[in-house]
């Protein structure tokens, strides 16, 4: 196995053009357990650690642009107050020791239907910024997974950045596991409240072949929230659009957990953040 | 290693154990850390079929891999091909045949650990599939089952007759269902066999019992015993998993094959097919009671999958008859406990054995009997708990304190928790943020259990211990040698601490355990404080009398010793236990009985099933305190793994294979799902143990379990009749909950 180890930007799109086949390492939370488990042997390491502009982060015209090296850890700190709902989720992926390591492009690399941070990527219009030699592309989160542990990128592309617009409305997330800490999601669920645009945003985790919105769910409470006069959502709205989340679904039966408890759990947490969601929104 | 200390570091004192830091600051060196220069990397073949047969193993591939020394099937084993813990029913390397997914086929030598593992995987074996016997009832009840052992699929039978009044004003009915609980232990099975020039072999290995090993090691390699010298390496947790062997035998043959040392340590995944596990259980209650809640009559049939080889099953069977009942008076008893053989993961030695899976059910079935009469679950309990004088359902007599009633008074006297906090790390479903409190009800529950301590129905169970006092840079010093293993539970500060007292010196020093003394019999049944502990007190006051012989006349112990060390060994038997009748399973079984007894506050979000454990309080009579801190750290640990059986650990097997053998989905609680706990230890001594002491290690997991179970009831008002409880049990048992 080589070890390829870019110290610039420019040099890890080169190492990747050349070497397609290898696998990018960034906190080395999946990667490593991977090859600990001896699930395929990657015949090159691409390290990205060393390449320094990948841990920063920026912001312009209210999106901020969290380079693919930032930690979860730092994602918390630095950026919560403006992405809760992705701070939130990153506050339930593993332990500290894995949230010091760990990254949101990891989780995106990975794309394992059960990462924390897709249902608020997607509830909140998130874009991957991708780059290869050939040039860089934004690739909306919707667009960005394909299927089990596959995404959009293509064998020469790496991510250099995911691209969230600032929380212009309540966030939430909410997860389920069967243990209080450092669980895989059995099931997850993120909403974004966007009154900019009398908008609702969603993300289902776990219960698909793919991280997922809930279009049908969206639309409907759009349409259904008083969002000028800020009443109270009628408990038939709530569990009307926890159905609906609970439709968009399509889990199965597996060792963390059964599909019935899955629908069950989605319209639960769906109707829960609505309402915590709300509440926020109506300022009491 | 050596305990510096002061006089005052002896029985009865909080000492911090040598190797804590140590552990904490990982620079604890484990088995898995061994290493020697120009060893080779052991792997083992496993089976990745639950039943076949082996039509043909070509291990050419292997072999013709460069840096891969050796390739071993059964054909190599060099003496007895099959090992065991009770019956020698295991072959060393699969013969002809497997009977579990997991069964080592064949053994690789080579140069890297990679190596080793890729050569295992070039070895071709030519499996021919057969129906694998999965359900246990079926296995012991269908005359039409295919038997998966030569003696039939029942290790053991054990029945329990007492009085013949089965019919009362009162009665219960359920069935009861435990999981599959693995102890989950840090370091796995690991270690290094190294060829010695005597064509021996000196084996450092984790294990319970170094000479139980030895016993079965020697036979397998052909080799007299006193040529397989074991010494216990760093060991990163047991609860009974290392009780049966694991990589001795494989590194062994390899390195005597090779003539070079040899490592073996089994990854994550491979230690979960690599020992036993806890027996699951499938148990039928029937409880008679009078109006007033006086237990008329119990009977029960409980029924143990021991998976596909004998491993510690009998005992298990053993308990859970001898203990089937509870810590209760009961003058009609009709119990019928087996274990079987079925081609699931082998079951054995786990924290508790036995008395576990019988204390879910009975104690699940008090709480019954409690609603039934409109009692409290408190109340029943007293009225019906076993004290001195009391017979067993054995007919066995409680001839040392077992002041339940009042231990059970104690525990219902003590503060309740306040109400929850809306912190996120205090709700259900944790920081994930299931719940801001929605669909959150408290509930509180009750255990109570009673665990047998050392080995019981007749077993010679002993320990040995070396002590000798002797001059080191012109102060006095002790050295205590015993081959006892420690597993985690501290006894090297036990041993010290005896030492100290017994013996008034400072300075003490533990001897690695090895197989050089004699046998202190394992480290499990809650026993070693017992047994280890009593020769290492018996062999201290034997070296005592020796020394105020020699200072009679007035010598200053350094004078004495001047002239030489002083050594004594003893052995320590504690009395003797018996058989139980195998038609009425009547007989004095168990030497020594302990009582703990839990209550359990937990939040539960009805609407998700989701749990949060609030406080667990105990109180725990151990007879003598023997170092409070590490009496607490048993009684905290013991709580843990019984809620994890409650609320959470399983290893899920579908078909016979298992579907979650990783950390990943074999969830264990972390400091967030364990709670605070509120102790109270009582010290009421049994006059027939050293210091009055009672083992301690075991009972807090038999009573947290149903505490915690009878809690998450009392909350959601389901009946949850199957451990773990599952977040499905609550969330989709109705809709009459949804708050
Ligand atoms: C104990 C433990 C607990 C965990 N708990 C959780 C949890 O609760 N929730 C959760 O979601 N996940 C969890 N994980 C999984 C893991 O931590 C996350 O998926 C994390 O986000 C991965 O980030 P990383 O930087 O470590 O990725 P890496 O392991 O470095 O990479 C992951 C994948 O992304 C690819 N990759 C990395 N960087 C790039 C890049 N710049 N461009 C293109 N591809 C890239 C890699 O090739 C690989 O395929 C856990 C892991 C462990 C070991």
């Amino acid at each position: 196995m080589d070890f390829l180890r870019p110290t610039t930007w420019a040099d890890a799109l080169a190492a990747k053009a050349e070497r397609p086949e290898a696998t990018p390492i960034q906190g080395g939370t999946d990667v490593m357990v991977e090859i600990n488990l001896d699930k395929g042997r990657p015949a090159a390491l691409l390290d990205l650690n060393p390449v320094a502009e990948l841990r920063d982060w920026s912001s312009e015209d209210g999106w901020l642009r969290i380079g693919a090296g930032v930690s979860y850890t730092r994602l918390i700190d630095e950026l919560g107050d403006r992405l809760p709902g992705l701070a939130q989720a990153s506050r339930t992926v593993g332990s500290p020791q894995i949230r010091n390591r760990g990254t949101v492009a990891g989780n995106l690399g990975a794309a394992s239907p059960a990462g924390d941070s897709h249902p608020p990527l997607l509830a909140s219009d998130a874009l991957v910024e991708a780059e290869s030699v050939r040039g860089s592309r934004l690739i909306p989160i919707g667009e960005f997974y394909l299927g089990v542990k596959r995404n959009a990128l293509e064998p020469d592309e790496l991510i250099r950045a995911v691209r969230v617009p600032y929380a212009d409305g309540p966030q939430y997330f909410s997860k389920i596991g069967t243990r209080n800490a450092m669980v895989i999601a059995v099931c997850s669920f993120a909403v974004a409240l966007h009154p900019s645009r009398r908008g609702v945003g969603t993300g289902i985790g776990s219960a698909a072949p793919t991280p997922r919105r809930a279009p049908e769910a969206e639309e409907f409470l759009a349409g259904e929230l008083d969002w000028d006069g800020r009443t109270a959502v009628p408990d038939e709205t709530a569990r009307r659009f926890g159905e609906l989340v609970a439709r968009a679904a399509s889990p199965i039966d597996d060792v963390r957990g059964t599909r019935d408890y899955r629908v069950h759990a989605l319209a639960v947490m769906a109707r829960r953040t609505l309402g915590w969601a709300w509440t926020e929104y109506r300022g009491i | 290693m050596s305990i510096a200390t002061g006089q005052v570091q002896g029985v009865g004192q909080s000492l911090l154990r040598p190797d804590g830091t140590l552990k904490v600051t990982g620079e604890f060196a484990y088995s898995s850390d061994l290493w020697l220069d120009g060893m080779l990397w052991g792997a083992t073949l496993r089976s990745p079929h639950p039943s076949a047969w082996i039509r043909s193993i070509d291990v050419g591939p292997a072999l013709a891999m460069p840096g891969v020394f050796a390739v071993l099937t059964h054909q190599d084993v060099p003496g007895v091909k099959f090992y065991g813990l009770e019956h020698k029913d295991q072959p060393v390397l699969a013969i002809d045949q497997v009977r579990y997914q997991g069964e080592p086929v064949a053994l690789v030598a080579a140069d890297h650990p990679e190596t080793a593992r890729r050569a295992a995987d070039a070895i071709v074996v030519g499996y021919e599939l057969r129906e694998a016997v999965t359900d246990p009832r079926q296995a012991a009840f269908d005359p039409a089952c295919p038997q998966v052992n030569p003696h039939g699929n029942v290790v053991r039978h054990q029945p329990v007759r007492v009085g013949d009044r089965f019919t009362a004003d009162v009665v219960v009915t359920a069935e009861y269902e435990v999981g599959m609980q693995d102890q989950a232990f840090l370091g796995p099975e690991s270690g290094l066999a190294v060829p010695a020039e005597d064509g021996g072999v000196d084996l450092y290995v984790a294990t319970q019992w170094l000479h139980v090993d030895q016993d079965q090691v020697a036979p397998c390699l052909g080799l007299p015993k006193e040529k397989v010298r074991l010494t216990l390496a760093g060991v990163g947790g047991a609860f009974g998993a290392r009780e049966d062997l694991s990589m001795q035998i494989h590194a062994s043959m390899l390195a005597l094959r090779t003539g070079k040392p040899i490592k073996i340590v089994y990854g994550r995944e491979e230690s979960f097919f690599g020992h036993v596990h806890r027996h699951p259980a499938w148990m039928r209650y029937e409880h008679g009671a009078t109006a007033d809640g006086m237990l008329v009559y119990v009977r029960a049939e409980i029924v143990l999958d021991g998976g596909a080889y004998t491993s510690s099953s009998p005992a298990v069977v053993g308990n859970a008859a001898s203990l089937g009942v509870g810590p209760y008076e009961v003058d009609n008893v009709w119990i019928d406990a087996y274990g079987t053989y079925t081609n699931n993961p082998p079951c054995g030695a786990m924290r508790g054995f036995g008395a576990v899976q019988a204390c879910f059910a009975y104690e699940s079935q008090m709480d019954r009997l409690a609603e039934a009469c409109g009692l409290s679950p408190v109340e029943i309990r007293i009225r019906n708990a076993v004290s001195q004088g009391s017979r067993l359902a054995t007919g066995q007599v409680v001839d040392t304190p077992a002041p339940l009633a009042g231990m059970l008074r104690e525990l219902a006297a003590m503060p309740l928790p306040g109400p929850g906090s809306t912190d996120l790390r205090a709700l259900p479903g944790g920081v994930a943020q299931t719940t801001h409190g929605e669909g959150v009800r408290r509930g509180i529950g009750y255990g109570v259990g009673i665990k047998n301590i050392c080995f019981s129905e007749g077993f010679d169970d002993y320990s040995t211990a070396r002590v000798r006092v002797e001059l080191l840079g012109g102060e006095p010093h002790v050295l205590v040698h015993t081959a006892a293993a420690e597993v985690g539970q501290g006894l090297i500060m036990v041993k010290s601490q005896i030492a100290r007292t017994e013996l008034g010196i400072d300075r003490v020093t533990i001897v690695p355990a090895d197989t050089t003394v004699g046998s202190a019999g394992s480290s499990s049944a809650s026993r070693q404080s017992y047994v280890t502990g009593g020769a290492v007190k018996a062999a201290c006051e034997a070296v005592r009398e020796r020394l105020d012989k020699l200072r009679a006349g007035g010598a200053s112990l350094a004078e004495v010793l001047a002239a030489g060390p002083v050594e004594e060994t003893r052995e320590y038997r504690h009395r003797p236990t018996f058989p139980m009748d195998p038609v009425t399973g009547q007989g004095d079984s168990h030497t020594q009985l302990a009582l703990c007894v839990h209550r359990a506050v937990v939040d539960v979000d009805v609407e998700l099933g989701l749990v949060k454990v609030v406080e667990l309080a105990a109180v725990q009579d151990v007879g003598r305190i023997m170092n409070p801190l590490a009496l607490e750290g048993q009684i905290h640990g013991g709580t843990a793994q019984g809620l994890g059986l409650a609320l959470m650990e399983e290893i899920q097997v579908r078909d016979g294979k298992v579907l979650n053998p990783s950390f990943t989905d074999y969830l264990i609680p972390t400091i967030l799902d364990m709670p605070p706990m509120r102790l109270s230890i009582l010290e009421n001594p049994d006059p027939h143990a050293p210091y009055g002491l009672r083992g301690a290690g075991e009972p807090p997991t038999l009573s947290s379990t149903p505490a915690i179970a009878a809690a998450v009831r009392n909350a959601t008002g389901l009946a949850l009749a199957r451990v773990p409880i599952r977040p499905d049990d609550i969330a989709l048992a109705g809709s009459a909950l949804a708050g």
